[in-house]
């Protein structure tokens, strides 16, 4: 008996969360990243709490963008070693399949633990608190939009051994249209403007990658498989 | 005249322009098995890679039970199981969860549990251990178990003997006898060092092109 789309999703994902509770290392790399670096601004700039406040929002988003995509080149890699990719185009589901569990199960294991120490790092650089609802929702919003798009790439270049700076000057033009929104949303809210505007785009964003990345993500996978 | 399970017909393969094999035919029905043999290099596990839709055939044609292979791959893939030099065991998950990761994958083989399965391939005791602390031998018998947890209607084995003991020789002779008589069929590649010794075994000698 076989077994139906929504099962096989849940299984993947399942796999997924199992492994990154097995290496909860990797799981911690990119949080400790935010934390270094906002530890660290608040050292290099001085002591002036306004100055530090007024860049906390740039600070945090430019440290997620980096943060998340470190992990990308690793995304597909393991699997492709050890076989399990091979089986999954050979077991006949759909690749597609592959990449949306994997586009969230990345979300969950990523983006999420961000958004939810972002209240720590917001009060490590003293931003104003009337700002974090906004700067959440920019994050809560724009974050699957850079696993989405991360899976492309992480699918593209999985053929390619040591490809960490190819990955990240391939993603981070393409994940500029989400820090311009992200920001912005926050800085229209400081500047006493309405940040809706900028957040329906980058919900506008998020609907548009939810659904094309991830057939972009299994023809890279097709692609990267055939092609050795 | 009853169609093939699986037939291929004048295939072939380049990489970077120069042919690894040329003219490639064979004929499977249920209940036969085929073992490709030929040394290093001459592209072996290509042409199981090839038949199990990994690599797309772009000369000749395969046929899986009677139409195209292309045509029906989703389908066609569904009733095969492929066994590669890389085993598709994930590492850091223990050899249960890998066996029933398999299953809600590829389905369950009727009147077949894990620890029975785990059982008869010789990993009796390692249900709880991480794939990662097994030795080359015991990965290779967890990958076997695959074939043992999973229906499929052929099985593609490329090197089912390699890194395996006398006893794990045996194991997958016993596996396959038993499989074939079932009415399953099977491809697999040997370096021609070792005999199956199954009968009605169809050989297939590659050389290089």
């Amino acid at each position: 008996m076989r077994a139906g789309s929504a099962q096989v999703l849940m299984a993947m994902i399942w796999r997924d969360l199992r492994l990154a509770m097995r290496r909860r290392g990797q799981l911690a790399h990119p949080l400790l990243f935010l934390t270094l670096i906002t530890v660290l601004f608040p050292l290099a700039l001085g002591p002036d709490p306004k100055q530090l406040g007024a860049i906390a929002v740039g600070i945090i988003w430019v440290g997620a963008l980096v943060a998340v995509t470190m992990t990308l080149s690793d995304l597909y890699r393991s699997d492709r070693d050890d076989g399990w990719l091979e089986q999954l185009m050979v077991s006949g589901h759909p690749m597609v399949l592959v990449a949306i569990g994997r586009s969230f199960s990345h979300w969950l294991t990523t983006g999420l633990p961000l958004l939810l120490l972002t209240p720590l790092f917001a009060s490590f650089l003293n931003m104003p608190e009337q700002l974090l609802s906004t700067l959440l929702l920019s994050l809560l919003l724009g974050t699957p939009t850079l696993s989405l798009i991360g899976n492309i790439v992480a699918a593209l270049t999985v053929g390619i051994g040591r490809s960490g700076f190819l990955v990240g000057l391939l993603v981070l033009p393409l994940y500029v249209p989400v820090l311009l929104f992200a920001a912005g949303a926050v800085n229209a809210q400081a500047g006493g403007l309405s940040p809706d505007a900028h957040l329906l785009m980058l919900a506008a964003i998020a609907t548009l990658a939810a659904t094309l990345t991830p057939w972009a993500t299994a023809a890279a996978l097709r692609t990267s498989l055939s092609s050795n | 005249m009853t169609c093939a399970l699986i037939e291929a017909i004048q295939i072939e393969h380049e990489r970077n322009g120069l042919p690894i094999y040329q003219a490639v035919s064979f004929r499977i029905e249920a209940g036969q098995a085929l073992l490709i043999e030929g040394g290093n290099g001459v592209g072996k596990t290509t042409l199981l890679r090839q038949l199990a839709g990994i690599l797309p055939t772009r000369s000749g044609r395969v046929l899986f039970d009677g139409s195209e292979l292309d045509e029906q791959l989703a389908n066609a893939r569904s009733q095969l199981l492929y066994l590669g030099h890389r085993l598709g065991i994930t590492d850091d998950l223990s050899c249960q969860e890998n066996a029933r990761l398999w299953q809600k994958l590829w389905g369950r083989q009727a009147n077949q549990d894990i620890v029975r399965s785990l059982q008869s391939v010789g990993l009796m005791g390692y249900e709880q251990s991480r794939a990662a602390d097994l030795s080359a031998g015991q990965r290779k018998r967890l990958a076997l178990s695959r074939l043992l947890l999973c229906p499929a209607r052929l099985w593609l084995l490329d090197e089912p003997y390699s890194n395996l003991d006398a006893d794990g020789l045996a194991l997958v002779n016993r596996m396959l006898a038993s499989y074939l008589e079932r009415g399953g069929a099977a491809i697999l590649t040997s370096h021609g060092t070792f005999d199956p010794g199954l009968r009605g075994v169809q050989r297939l000698v590659m050389r290089a092109a």
